[in-house]
């Protein structure tokens, strides 16, 4: 059955991955990072795309990339989620590349891999797998059309962009207008796209390219929540410790020690249903089922993660200075993004066959 | 330097010299026991050949194969579970003798006498008392929740020998005979209709000092082993898709229809997801012990499972509607084993609210877990320093 351990290649590469994390993501730093005309860590992402060679994970070597799998990526969004870093690995290294694995585009796969390209699928960041597309217009070899919601389209170099003729089509970030939507999400912002008769390439066929990207989206993602909800955990049961009221240490009080194992015991559940969805990725083995299953269970752990550290730092949980606002923030849009914990339940109940009513 | 190669050798040695179709089922298991096949981590001459656990798949699947008899190990899982490794630990040469080969064949069935009606969850706090008389100890008091004491032979018995010492210094680990005219073992009847446990009043028992397990005063450390290997037993199963207590409801609602509502659809797939992750936890836990790092997370899965079977068991009762409303038999019965998914959703449903009690209450595993695995101060405590026969009762 599925390996749902991690590997010592997968603890090295997590520790290398923490390692220039904590040099190069601090907290204070991102929340000021917000607040700027530069919402992307573009130093950042090119010391994790350019410097590790983690952009071309997903990637065969012989198309430029690693020639790793998924279960080495989802352990760098379990760090990546733990630091929420405003970088555009999910959207990018993840999304972008299996649409782009999906057309076998060999020449911007390789930039992709390369960190030197950053590509955004330009579709809403909360579509599910197998949602219905929506599609701008091909008119005389140009596009046009208007497409909210796309998930760090102000980074991106290329857009996928699908359009109404079926086909998916590459487009240049210049071509186009990236408006900024105002997030709820501050580490991972949206963008409208506008094509007015913006060239595209075709790359292939939208479809099969979206649901394919969409599906390892919604399986890693998990391991992006397991990482939300660990530093969650982690942070809290510290604080706990440390904070005294009554002349004594918060954490010893009956009524918050039961809340913090409970949500100890959602964290280990996670970490096996993201290790087992990441293993069916990588292995073709189950992977629909997998992948609703941990999508299904992780996204409210998250957030039930970020409110409880809310809840139990009180009132300097509440300010704009301390960081659990951004994992707060982060862990609900992830209850959207790519589908929320009750879409991927409906894709079950016809999975295996636990029909509705 | 014995290998897999060489314990299949042995084995089929065994079955060559004991034809399974030949021999007499107790006497094919002695003569097992004799050659180190029973649990082939025990020591040699106890059972064993001093190997890694590991390797007993190695011989299971030979005698399997061969039709061989087994010890039918459910019917005496505390003697198997929890005294075995318990007397390994802390017996003489002599009990292990005496005790450990009719334990693992299975002529002799042993209970576990340590829960009372005063000390449940607080167990060192228990008041059977034990009394020095000569080289005897005689035994007064009153034990609960007693799986078994009906068919045992002998019970592993905690009580109080000293009630001038705080509560967990002054007890005593011993081996009750069960047949002693003292001991009167009473069907206790639960909320299933059925008696799976007895009271047990022990009257004037008296035991040998030579049946005592550990030093005296020493038997809340001896309990600890007996403990934990009881949530070793807990966890570790390995289960396919559906194969627990979600399993008959996903197959009620694909076989009828008409039992379907929106609510109940909702509710199903959120416990079915549970159930998936919870199957994942535990194959995850497996995986830690076999690659010999074993994790804090067998203390989680226990609360887990208990508040699934419980959540899916009340589910099914209701998704079954107007026969949800019956019951399928409330005769008083003393089974011999128990199958938490045998038997109709009601029963389910009843007998599930034991999983959050038995072996540990779920709000005692909460705070286990908060201070061994997260670090949390302990409760505060005022029975510590305090002479047992000084506390509040």
């Amino acid at each position: 059955m599925t390996d749902l351990l991690y590997s010592e290649e997968e603890e090295a590469l997590r520790a290398a991955v923490r390692d220039l994390l904590t040099d190069h993501c601090d907290a204070a730093g991102v929340i000021a990072r917000t607040e700027s005309d530069a919402p992307h860590d573009l130093a950042l992402w090119k010391l994790l795309a350019d410097g590790m060679g983690l952009a071309g994970l997903l990637v065969p070597e012989a198309q430029g990339g690693q020639g790793a799998t998924h279960r080495e990526v989802a352990v760098v969004l379990e760090e990546l989620g733990r630091a929420v870093a405003p970088v555009p690995y999910l959207t990018s290294a993840v999304v972008a590349t299996e649409a782009l694995l999906a057309c076998g585009d060999e020449e911007l796969l390789g930039r992709l891999a390369a960190g030197r390209t950053i590509g955004a699928l330009a579709v809403g960041l909360h579509s599910a797998p197998g949602a219905a597309l929506k599609a701008v217009r091909l008119e005389n070899g140009t596009l046009h059309g208007e497409l909210t919601g796309i998930a760090d389209a102000a980074a991106a170099d290329v857009l996928l962009v699908p359009a109404d003729d079926g086909g998916l089509y590459a487009v240049a970030a210049d071509a186009v207008t990236v408006t900024p939507q105002t997030s709820l999400d501050l580490t991972r912002p949206l963008a409208t796209v506008t094509l007015d008769g913006a060239p595209g390439r075709r790359i292939g066929d939208a479809e099969p390219a979206v649901r394919r990207a969409l599906r390892a989206a919604a399986g890693l993602l998990a391991s992006e929540q397991l990482g939300v909800a660990d530093w969650a955990l982690t942070e809290t049961v510290r604080y706990l410790k440390e904070r005294k009221q009554f002349n004594r240490p918060v954490g010893g009080f009956q009524a918050l020690k039961h809340r913090l194992a409970q949500l100890w015991l959602e964290v280990v559940n996670l970490r096996a249903a993201a290790r087992a969805a990441a293993d069916a990725l990588a292995s073709g083995e189950d992977t629909d089922v997998t992948v609703a299953v941990a999508q299904a269970y992780a996204a409210p752990v998250a957030v039930h993660a970020a409110e409880e550290a809310l809840q139990l730092h009180a009132g300097i949980g509440m300010t704009w200075e301390h960081p659990i606002h951004l994992y707060l923030k982060r862990a609900k849009a992830d209850s959207i993004a790519y589908g929320t914990a009750g879409a991927h339940r409906e894709a079950l109940a016809e999975l295996v066959d636990l029909q509705a009513p | 330097m014995i290998d897999a190669e060489e314990l299949r050798r042995r084995t089929r040695e065994l079955l060559a010299a004991h034809p399974p179709a030949a021999t007499d089922p107790l006497d094919f298991l002695k003569a097992r026991f004799d050659a180190g096949l029973a649990w082939v981590h025990y020591p040699t001459g106890l059972g064993g050949l001093d190997v890694p656990r590991s390797l007993q798949v190695v011989v299971d699947a030979e005698l399997e194969a061969a039709g061989a008899p087994d010890n039918d190990s459910r019917r005496n899982g505390i003697g198997l579970g929890m005294a075995a490794p318990t007397i390994l630990k802390y017996g003489t040469e002599e009990q292990k003798q005496r005790y450990l080969r009719p334990l693992w064949i299975g002529e002799e069935v042993w209970c576990q006498l340590f829960s009372e009606p005063g000390a449940g969850s607080d167990l060192a706090a228990l008041g059977t008392r034990a009394v020095r008389e000569g080289d005897e100890w005689v035994v007064n008091g009153q034990k609960v929740w007693t799986s078994g004491a009906h068919n045992s032979r002998w019970a592993i018995l905690i009580a109080r020998t000293d009630p001038d010492v705080p509560k967990h210094a002054g007890i005593t680990y011993f081996i009750c005979d069960m047949t002693d005219p003292g001991v009167d073992v009473r069907p206790l009847r639960q909320i299933t209709g059925e008696a799976e446990f007895n009271e047990v009043f022990l009257t004037d028992v008296r035991i040998p000092d030579s049946r005592r397990l550990g030093e005296v005063g020493d038997g809340w450390r001896v309990a600890q082993t007996t403990l934990n290997n009881e949530r070793v037993a807990i966890g570790g199963m390995r289960l396919p898709r559906e194969g627990g207590m979600i399993g008959p409801v996903a197959k009620t609602w694909r076989e009828r229809p008409e039992l379907r509502t929106h609510d109940l659809h909702q509710r199903l797939l959120k416990l079915w997801v549970e159930s998936e992750v919870a199957r994942f936890t535990a194959e995850r836990l497996r995986q830690q012990l076999v690659a010999g790092q074993p994790g804090p997370e067998g203390a989680g899965m226990k609360l887990a499972f208990a508040r699934l079977n419980q959540e899916i068991s009340g589910l099914e009762v209701e998704l079954r509607g107007e026969e949800g409303l019956l019951y399928d038999d409330w005769t008083m019965r003393r089974p011999e084993l128990v199958d938490f998914v045998g038997r109709d959703a009601g029963y389910r449903y009843l007998r599930s609210k034991g999983n959050s009690i038995e072996g540990g209450t779920s709000e005692v595993l909460l705070n286990i877990v908060a201070e061994r695995v997260l670090g949390l101060p302990a409760e505060p405590r005022t029975d510590k320093d305090v002479a047992w026969k000084d506390l509040a009762r």
